[in-house]
């Protein structure tokens, strides 16, 4: 049986990232636990030895029960008995064996039962468990949803809700909708204050994932007579109390173990989290970058398994007397599809990484006052969060269905067919790029750090780091196309259209992405030679990209969207 | 009812992915070519343990092993699932046993431990698969033994009922404790590992691995004594030299051969019913099947 952390070894390359030392030692407040808890770390190199051996739990799991179960999970899917979901044989093993491996709550504090890891290596085992079974990874990485109670409930609800789901309980969001999709200001679903105090649920959601969970989170209307976002509050409803119904699952193109619910609530019981009216503007947004991120680890994980079953299937299959890897058409898409699959891997982990370390400030500053050096660095990684998020959401999960589609195309006519799981995979990869914001939303969310200068800050940063003289005409490549992305932005905003920004923002936004993604792998090839050959076919790409946006930008004027107007 | 139960495992050659230099030229296993691995089928037995465990508070699950120190691998292995602790059988004096041997050892351990209310082991061991080590020890100790075991059913008032796997059906037994059970690889797989228990227990280290760590290393032990892996001799076991080891085993191998299957003959019929229908008769007659 496969070990799907053992058997890529990039995954230990961007685990053993230098920026780790500083991640490990905030999250351990100088490694304070280990007189406290006998599982926690008592230095530096025996927390990162632990990530590594915790990781190889998950990838023997993955790459032996979950991987094995996942078509028969796609066949056979959940289904709905007197208003319960009850889930496919396979998911309800995977889940079983989640538990008994302790991998729920990996990213909570020991003090309400997690194993208080930092995001990078939960995000990681993430990446891992969508390889194996992408719909699965919704089930299992909606324990990400304990991150919103910990950051907002309070003590008492951290202490009721999050040793439950340590236990293995799952979670859900419960946001969308009939008529509140991607607009989620339009939410309905009524919540009522009761004189003791807790509140009664009423109305309709759609579209939720394991939305028969035993811990939901629920985004409703709690004053009444408004209706935008500063009226909806969020709540947590417990399974236990009784009044939501599952009245239907959706039968799904794709990650279809994974149940998609439509809930009704009748006089549900629940309690506030958090403030009233920030329900939207505070938390949801906190939840839904973090869904993102799990997004983002998720559509790696895709394409990881989509760029294995490509690459097995192109070696072994023979045509004109030798393997089709040999021809220069087939391994070409090979190497480009390997070049997105480490440039979108190398982004989510530096997004983790920015992540855990203004998280981690923020949950320092509830136990102390921040220096002014500190919450200055918070701010910054803060901000660089933000910006790389939708970015490795939006790319990340674009370049997953790239990667299935061209998995499909080098099977030939045997991918059409139910045989190969490349099919599945092709599947499984179309939500990646819709949920949790489109990647058309990814690009509105990410449109202001390329009006506002932060990728170019960042980009400015990669570009002064020192680097081995045989990288460096990649380096020169990414300079000229820095200018030229410079230029295109420069031209945009002259216009003074907003109209025309907004139709130029996925152009704009891409240029920054690849040359992103560009640096991140050159500095990866820096550290570590197995990335040169990306970092040279990712160059190659970026370059022909930008250009092409380039030139898109500089042979347009406003005027010209008419022909595009419907 | 909180219970001690002991379960047996080896540390075997991974014989299941067996590659061209996995024998030596004399005919004995490469060792050094084949990774060492905790017993399938003791792992089997290893999940029966711990599920007794789990039904019965308070009860504790203790690894016995016999083999080079570096066996404590096995115990490790067993507590990042949710065994309590473990023992290493090891001694120069111990080397070359055969199962009766073996069990005699194993036994002597067993009596050793004492209070103890059910072993459990694999059925069998992958590199010798002689299925003899645990009922020899059931026999020794003078207990009940039940084999081929596939599930433990139930464990009450000093009696466990255990579902057997026989080649022709399944068999529901009843037997008193204390007892053995060896299981079967058919029975529920085992649990994974656990990463609270991994990070628990990763440094436990047997008496011999703890000499050669650092000085800080052998605090942390000092000051945590659930990573301690004890480690016995034969003699702190009040083993009979003359039935340990070597001189306790009287099988001796006289030589071992490569044995390769090749089909003797091969027959060709035709794709129709007659002809079908004549086959089977013919393989039903000379009991070939059926």
């Amino acid at each position: 049986m496969a070990n799907f952390y053992n058997d890529n070894p990039d995954l230990k390359h961007h685990l053993n990232h230098p920026l780790m030392q500083k991640i490990v030692e905030l999250k351990e407040r100088n490694f304070a636990d280990a007189d406290k808890f006998d599982y926690a770390p008592l230095n530096f190199e025996d927390a990162m030895d632990s990530y590594d051996k915790v990781l190889e739990i998950v990838g023997e799991i993955c790459g032996g029960r979950i991987a094995e179960n996942a078509e028969s999970v796609d066949h056979q899917g959940p289904r709905v008995e007197n208003n319960r979901v009850i889930y496919a044989d396979g998911t309800q093993e995977n889940l079983e064996l989640c538990r008994k491996a302790g991998l729920m709550g990996m990213s909570m504090p020991r003090r309400l039962g997690g194993l208080n890891f930092p995001i990078t290596p939960y995000i990681m085992a993430a990446d891992i468990v969508s390889r194996a079974d992408t719909g699965f990874e919704n089930l299992w990485g909606l324990q990400d949803c304990a991150e919103t109670i910990y950051e907002f409930a309070s003590e008492d609800q951290k202490q009721r809700f999050i040793p439950r789901v340590c236990q293995g309980e799952t979670m859900s969001m419960d946001l969308t909708e009939p008529d509140a999709g991607s607009d989620l200001q339009s939410v309905m679903l009524k919540a009522t204050e009761q004189p003791d105090g807790t509140w009664r649920l009423n109305g309709v959601k759609r579209f939720i994932t394991n939305g028969d969970s035993d811990i939901h989170l629920v985004l409703a209307r709690s004053e009444d007579g408004t209706k935008d976002g500063r009226g909806l509050s969020m709540f947590i409803y417990d399974k236990r109390d009784g009044g939501v119904n599952v009245r239907r699952i959706e039968n799904k193109m794709g990650i279809k173990g994974s149940p998609t619910c439509e809930l009704t609530y009748k006089n549900a019981k629940a309690e506030l989290c958090g403030s009233r009216r920030l329900g939207l503007i505070k938390y949801v947004m906190a939840l839904m970058n973090g869904a993102r991120l799990g997004i983002a680890a998720q559509s790696v994980g895709v394409s990881e398994r989509a760029y294995r079953e490509a690459l097995d299937y192109a070696k072994e299959r023979k045509q004109f007397g030798k393997a089709i890897i040999e021809f220069p058409a087939v391994y070409e898409m090979l190497a480009v599809m390997k070049a997105k699959l480490d440039a979108s891997r190398a982004l989510l982990y530096e997004t983790s990484r920015f992540v855990d370390i203004y998280k981690i400030y923020d949950d320092i500053a509830k136990e102390r006052s921040l220096t002014p050096e500190e919450r200055k660095e918070a701010k910054t990684y803060s901000k660089l969060a933000d910006a790389c998020t939708p970015l490795a959401k939006g790319l990340g999960s674009e370049y997953c269905n790239q990667n299935a589609y061209d998995a499909i195309q080098i099977h030939g006519g045997s991918g059409f067919m139910k045989d190969y799981a490349c099919e599945r995979v092709y599947r499984d990869a179309r939500i990646t790029s819709i949920y949790e914001g489109t990647t058309q939303l990814q690009v509105v969310a990410a449109i202001r750090h390329v009006t506002t200068g932060t990728y170019l800050g960042l980009i400015r940063e990669y570009e002064a780091t020192e680097i081995k003289e045989s990288l460096q005409p990649l380096r020169n490549v990414l300079i000229d196309l820095t200018a030229k992305y410079e230029a295109a932005v420069a031209s945009v905003l002259e216009a003074k259209d907003q109209t025309y920004t907004d139709f130029m923002a996925r152009r704009m936004v891409e240029m920054a992405g690849n040359i992103i993604m560009s640096y991140l792998l050159i500095l990866d090839a820096n550290r570590n030679d197995a990335f040169v050959k990306s970092a040279e076919v990712y160059n190659k790409m970026a370059q022909a990209e930008v250009n092409k946006h380039a030139d898109f930008i500089a042979n347009f004027t406003p005027s010209q969207i008419e022909a595009y107007k419907a | 009812m909180s219970l001690n139960i002991i379960v047996l495992a080896k540390q075997v050659p991974d014989t299941r992915n067996v590659g061209k230099d996995a024998m030596k030229e004399d005919g004995t296993i490469n060792r050094a070519a084949l990774p060492a691995i905790f017993n399938p089928e003791d792992l089997n037995a290893l999940e029966q343990a711990l599920r007794l465990k789990e039904a019965n508070p308070g009860s504790t699950v203790t690894l016995l092993t016999m083999g080079l120190p570096r066996a404590a691998e096995v115990i490790r292995e067993a507590m990042f699932r949710g065994a309590d602790g473990g023992i290493v059988l090891t001694d120069r004096t111990l080397g070359g046993a055969d199962t009766l041997a073996t069990s005699y050892s194993l036994a002597q351990a067993v009596k050793k431990f004492g209070n103890y209310d059910i072993i459990l082991g694999g059925r069998q061991a992958i590199d010798g698969d002689t299925a003899q080590v645990g009922p020899q020890i059931a026999e020794k100790l003078g207990i009940p033994q039940v084999t081929y075991a596939e599930e433990i059913i139930d464990l009450k008032d000093g009696f466990v009922t255990v579902k057997r796997r026989l080649e022709n059906g399944i068999e529901t037994v009843k037997a008193p404790l204390p007892c053995v059970v060896t299981v079967n690889g058919s029975a529920a797989e085992c649990r994974p590992r656990n990463a609270m228990l991994l990070q628990k227990y990763k440094y436990a280290a047997s008496t011999s691995e703890k000499a050669k760590l650092s000085e800080e290393m052998q605090a942390l032990l000092d000051k945590r004594p659930y990573l301690n892996i004890a480690e016995w001799s034969a003699a702190f076991v009040e083993a009979d030299p003359e039935q340990i080891g070597l001189a306790g085993s009287p099988t001796k191998v006289k030589a071992i051969e490569n044995v390769v299957f090749t089909a003797k003959e091969s027959r060709c019929i035709d794709n129709n019913d007659e002809q079908i229908e004549e086959l089977i008769k013919e393989l039903i007659t000379n009991h070939t099947i059926g």
